[in-house]
């Protein structure tokens, strides 16, 4: 196979994959984060505990995080045929993509979410705040970044997924893989696809990391210091030592009170 | 301003029933600053915590500001409309400051007034003007993770001003600062409190806070407030472990044949010379084996641990004397039983 007959195939693939993938993440993220978040609100303690809602949507989450993508996307053809009018192509390997991540998702969700002080939420109820102002103004918010790390994990776990799409006609780069490398012997192709995908996972990756380390580097926790050389540049500026966050300020307020100024723990 | 009656709270956990506050009774005036003492398990969080009706209490009520908050309960464990309003005219105060990380200080400040619904305009108008008033203005656009400690609980107190509240809760709020930053945050309060005529309840574990900033105090064991009343009034009582606590004075006789006695200055007395005016009178030599003065609540008060040569017999004029002076007296060691016995003979 020349790579002039290797293009367009491989151009095709990778638009199959993204559609995909695109689209079954933001329908995983819109039904997973909220599924995610009332699995911690229903919970023992949580502020609209509800044992019995908490067990069955937990077991559903499992029963479905259970099943091997191959066969949830057989047993929701009848489904997927009711929502997109086929069972064949990109928009029908969609459905099954998108409730086979839904689960994996709202598990991500939850264990982020679960991270959250729950002083914060004591402390917005204090306030006044009801259940839907804690969930917007603390739960949500406070857990972004872990909420990214999580996104990012679902779309390579996706794209990952994405592959065994072609059994149903969807095409995209796995089922490149899968039927011209392997099954056709063009052991040329099969490499360049994984090549692409991997350089595909590694951007996303990259990305996500890159916006939840900027968002998470708000708090300017030691912990959260940017491993890649890029990053460094900026770390000062925004994060600080604690010194410096502490010491820097002493001379705008020297009339205040200020005796904890750069008493820094 | 604050009045619990018969506030009871008892945590059901795995069959077990753990009590953590026993009838409490409690009377919060209007503008002055109360200090609820006592050791970890005490009760003194779900004491706090049930003023705000953060935790419901098994049974009592809660009156803040005339209005009975545990009628506004209901029945479920979420919150109803009608005391979330009265929540945010309750500020409160954390130990842990309980800051969003994800907000500037200033978005902090803002928060309380998001959920009463301001404004944009208005919540950095009022916002601004609360970091102003905390010291923190020119700390608006930082972040909570780059301030210290106690710059942290200024913008924690900034916010619980948010929402113009007549009552301030602070849940140990000085408990994970130094002592330094601790005194600065105390005279933050105190300032307010007079300011702003604000009322304040504080619970905490250390003495000092209350020495520092309290009018009245109360002090919790096991789940019951043992003592309380106004840092006078517990001076005045003898025997009352606050005041021992808030002035602690030590020493032994130095024979058996002295009179060790506790005296007590408050008010007036506490600015005249007793003890030279006693040492010259009755020609007697005194030693001062331990004190504590301090000023509390705009008041000196204080302590003091002084000996009398001669056994109690002995020195009955002299304390006598005392007692004139308006002091109030506590016999220690020996002299204590000796005194005792007197009584009863004269009975």
């Amino acid at each position: 196979m020349t790579w002039s007959e290797m293009q367009p195939l491989l151009e095709q693939a990778c638009r199959d994959t993204l559609y995909m993938v695109g689209w079954s993440t933001v329908i995983a993220v819109v039904g997973g984060l909220p599924l995610g978040i009332l699995l911690v609100l229903t919970d023992r303690g949580g502020l609209l505990q509800n044992t019995v809602l908490n067990k069955v949507i937990g077991q559903i989450v499992n029963i479905a995080r259970s099943m091997p993508f191959i066969i949830l996307m057989v047993a929701l053809m009848g489904f997927t045929r009711s929502i997109t009018g086929t069972t064949i192509g990109r928009e029908a390997a969609i459905v099954p993509l998108a409730i086979g991540a839904i689960p994996f998702f709202a598990r991500l969700v939850e264990t982020a979410v679960r991270e959250v002080d729950g002083g914060l939420v004591e402390a917005v109820q204090s306030m006044g705040g009801n259940t839907w102002t804690v969930v917007r103004k603390v739960l949500v918010p406070e857990s972004l970044p872990s909420l990214i790390s999580s996104t990012t994990t679902t779309i390579v776990a996706l794209i990952g997924y994405s592959a065994m799409a072609g059994t149903v006609g969807a095409g995209g780069l796995g089922d490149i893989a899968i039927r011209y490398g392997y099954q056709r012997f063009e052991t040329e192709l099969m490499w360049i696809t994984v090549g692409i995908l991997a350089v595909v996972i590694s951007l996303i990756q990259f990305a996500g990391d890159y916006a939840a380390r900027g968002l998470h580097r708000r708090g300017g926790q030691a912990g959260a210091a940017p491993r890649l050389r890029l990053l460094r540049s900026r770390a000062p500026v925004n994060s600080g030592s604690p010194a410096s966050g502490g010491t820097g300020p002493a001379d705008g307020r020297a009339e205040a009170p200020a005796a904890d100024v750069g008493k820094v723990a | 301003m604050i009045t619990t009656t018969g506030l009871t709270k008892v945590y059901r956990s795995r069959g077990r029933e753990i009590t953590a506050l026993d009838g409490v009774d409690l009377h919060v005036r209007e503008g002055e600053v109360y200090g609820v003492i006592g050791q970890s398990g005490a009760g003194k969080s779900s004491l706090i915590r049930c003023v705000n009706l953060l935790e419901r209490p098994t049974s009592g009520t809660v009156t803040v500001a005339g209005q009975d908050l545990t009628a506004l309960a209901g029945r479920g464990p979420r919150a109803g409309k009608e005391l979330r309003k009265a929540r945010s005219h309750i500020g409160m105060v954390f130990q842990h400051f309980n800051l969003l990380s994800s907000r500037t200080v200033q978005d902090n400040v803002e928060l309380p007034l998001e959920i009463l619904g301001k404004s944009g305009k208005e919540r950095s108008r009022k916002a601004l003007e609360l970091l102003d008033l905390v010291g923190l203005a020119d700390r608006a656009n930082a972040y909570p993770a780059q301030l210290s400690g106690g710059q942290k609980q200024r913008v924690g107190i900034a916010r619980a001003l948010a929402g113009d509240p007549k009552v301030l809760l602070s849940d140990e709020a000085t408990s994970a600062l130094d002592p330094e930053t601790t005194r600065s945050i105390l005279h933050l309060l105190r300032d307010l409190n007079r300011r702003l005529g604000l009322t304040v309840l504080l619970i905490t574990h250390e003495m000092d806070v209350v020495k520092t900033v309290c009018d009245s105090a109360a002090l919790m064991e096991n789940g019951r407030v043992v003592e309380s009343g106004t840092v006078g009034e517990l001076l005045a009582t003898p025997g009352s472990e606050l005041a021992s606590a808030l002035f602690p004075v030590s020493g032994d006789a130095s024979s058996e044949e002295r009179t060790v006695i506790d005296v007590t200055f408050q008010g007036d007395a506490a600015t005249r010379p007793v003890i030279s005016q006693l040492s010259r009178t009755y020609n007697i030599d005194i030693s001062i084996l331990g004190a504590a003065m301090d000023t509390v609540g705009g008041l000196q008060v204080g302590r003091m641990r002084i000996e009398l040569p001669g056994r109690y017999e002995d020195n009955v004029v002299p304390i006598g004397f005392l007692r004139e002076q308006g002091l109030q007296l506590e016999l220690v060691g020996p002299a204590a039983q000796a005194s005792a016995s007197a009584k009863e003979g004269a009975k």
